[in-house]
């Protein structure tokens, strides 16, 4: 087996959750299909760490953890805040720029 | 192109056997329809990538992977699920026109781009492996690289966990737009409103010594029950019993209590 073959399953993941981000209505899943997006991006470091030798790629991974544990709190936050404004959880709804 | 790193054995077998299920199980994040599913198929894939960090060297990664992700975030987003609940957003029909086609055509579009840059790129060098790397273990190196090389970026992020927490807390707090009355204005609002029937509380339910129970109305003097003194939703319910049957001269001995 090559190692290019976990670059390409990054790459499908990656695809597969940017198609959910855009064809998901719920903020939720929309939420979840941008967290793997992230995952698919962490593979892919953690791939050229090996395909290197160096351990850079690995370290930059973990701080792409952090920064998404950050933004799913916040994410989340903005979430539940505007379940509570409109009692919807549809991006569709949250149109008022539009109005 | 020369040929990378060739993998063989254990490694090429696991990645044969959980590439394909991971994307199944991302594909049907994307086609589940309750967003429940769509969480713990998310939870699945992000354990078949902690799996393949530590197939690749990157042992702490790995762990990491599964306490913050599977742990932590993925029970973040089931709380937030639980807390927002299901609604009409679940569906899978598509509300703007033409736009399921335009997804997945550009979807295909963008994951050849990918594949065939991914298959025409060269590192120019031989891949190397992390074995030297490594050598005086996984997170020793990795604790060298971040304290020393990452010292910086690592206290920049240490300042954006801080924001994160607090703007969360800005976020989910909750300011009353009223004043909430004490008891006092309660108390005065209710013998200043219309009839003085209600001043003193409403009654309670239950005919005394009979039947305690709040699904029965009580009676009022005259014997006729009282739907004042009966929960609003229990009467939409339906689950109001008809409290003539505790009445003193006809009891009915065929009801029995619930134990």
């Amino acid at each position: 087996m090559n190692i290019d073959n976990y670059l390409y399953l990054s790459a499908l993941l990656f695809t597969i959750g940017a198609v959910g981000v855009v064809v998901r209505r719920n903020a939720i899943v929309v939420f979840m299909c941008v967290e793997l997006m992230l995952n698919a991006a962490n593979l892919t470091l953690v791939t050229f760490s090996r395909i290197n030798g160096t351990l850079d790629g690995q370290v930059v991974a973990f701080f792409t953890m952090v920064v998404a544990a950050c933004e799913v709190v916040v994410g989340l936050a903005i979430i539940v805040t505007i379940y509570r404004s409109r009692r919807s959880a549809s991006i569709d709804d949250a149109s008022l720029l539009k109005r | 192109m020369e040929p990378l790193l060739t993998i063989q054995g254990p490694e090429a077998m696991l990645f044969w056997v959980l590439a394909p299920l991971s994307v199944i199980a991302a594909l049907g994040i994307l086609l589940v329809k309750k967003a429940v599913h769509s969480a713990l198929l998310l939870a699945w894939v992000m354990i078949t990538e902690a799996i393949f960090y530590i197939a690749q060297d990157a042992l702490f990664l790995g762990i990491v992977q599964i306490i913050v992700y599977t742990g932590a975030v993925m029970m973040l987003f089931l709380f937030i699920l639980m807390l927002v609940g299901v609604d009409s957003s679940d569906s899978l029909s598509e509300t703007i026109t033409g736009l399921r086609p335009i997804a997945i055509t550009a979807a295909l579009g963008f994951g050849g781009l990918l594949v065939s840059l991914l298959g025409r790129a060269t590192l120019g060098r031989e891949p190397v492996g992390l074995t030297v790397a490594n050598a005086p273990g996984n997170v020793q190196g990795l604790a060298v690289l971040l304290f020393s090389k990452y010292v910086w970026p690592f206290e920049v992020v240490s300042a954006l966990l801080i924001t994160a927490a607090i703007g969360a807390m800005v976020l989910a707090h909750h300011q009353r737009t009223n004043i909430r009355p004490t008891q006092r204005e309660q108390a005065v609002n209710r013998f200043r409103s219309g009839s003085l029937a209600g001043a003193a509380g409403l009654p309670g339910p239950g005919v005394f010594a009979r039947h305690n129970a709040v699904d029965v109305p009580a009676l009022l003097p005259d014997g006729t029950p009282a739907p004042s003194s009966i929960s609003a939703t229990l009467k939409a319910r339906g689950d109001v019993i008809d409290s003539g049957q505790f009445q003193l001269d006809n009891v009915d001995t065929t009801v029995k209590e619930e134990k």
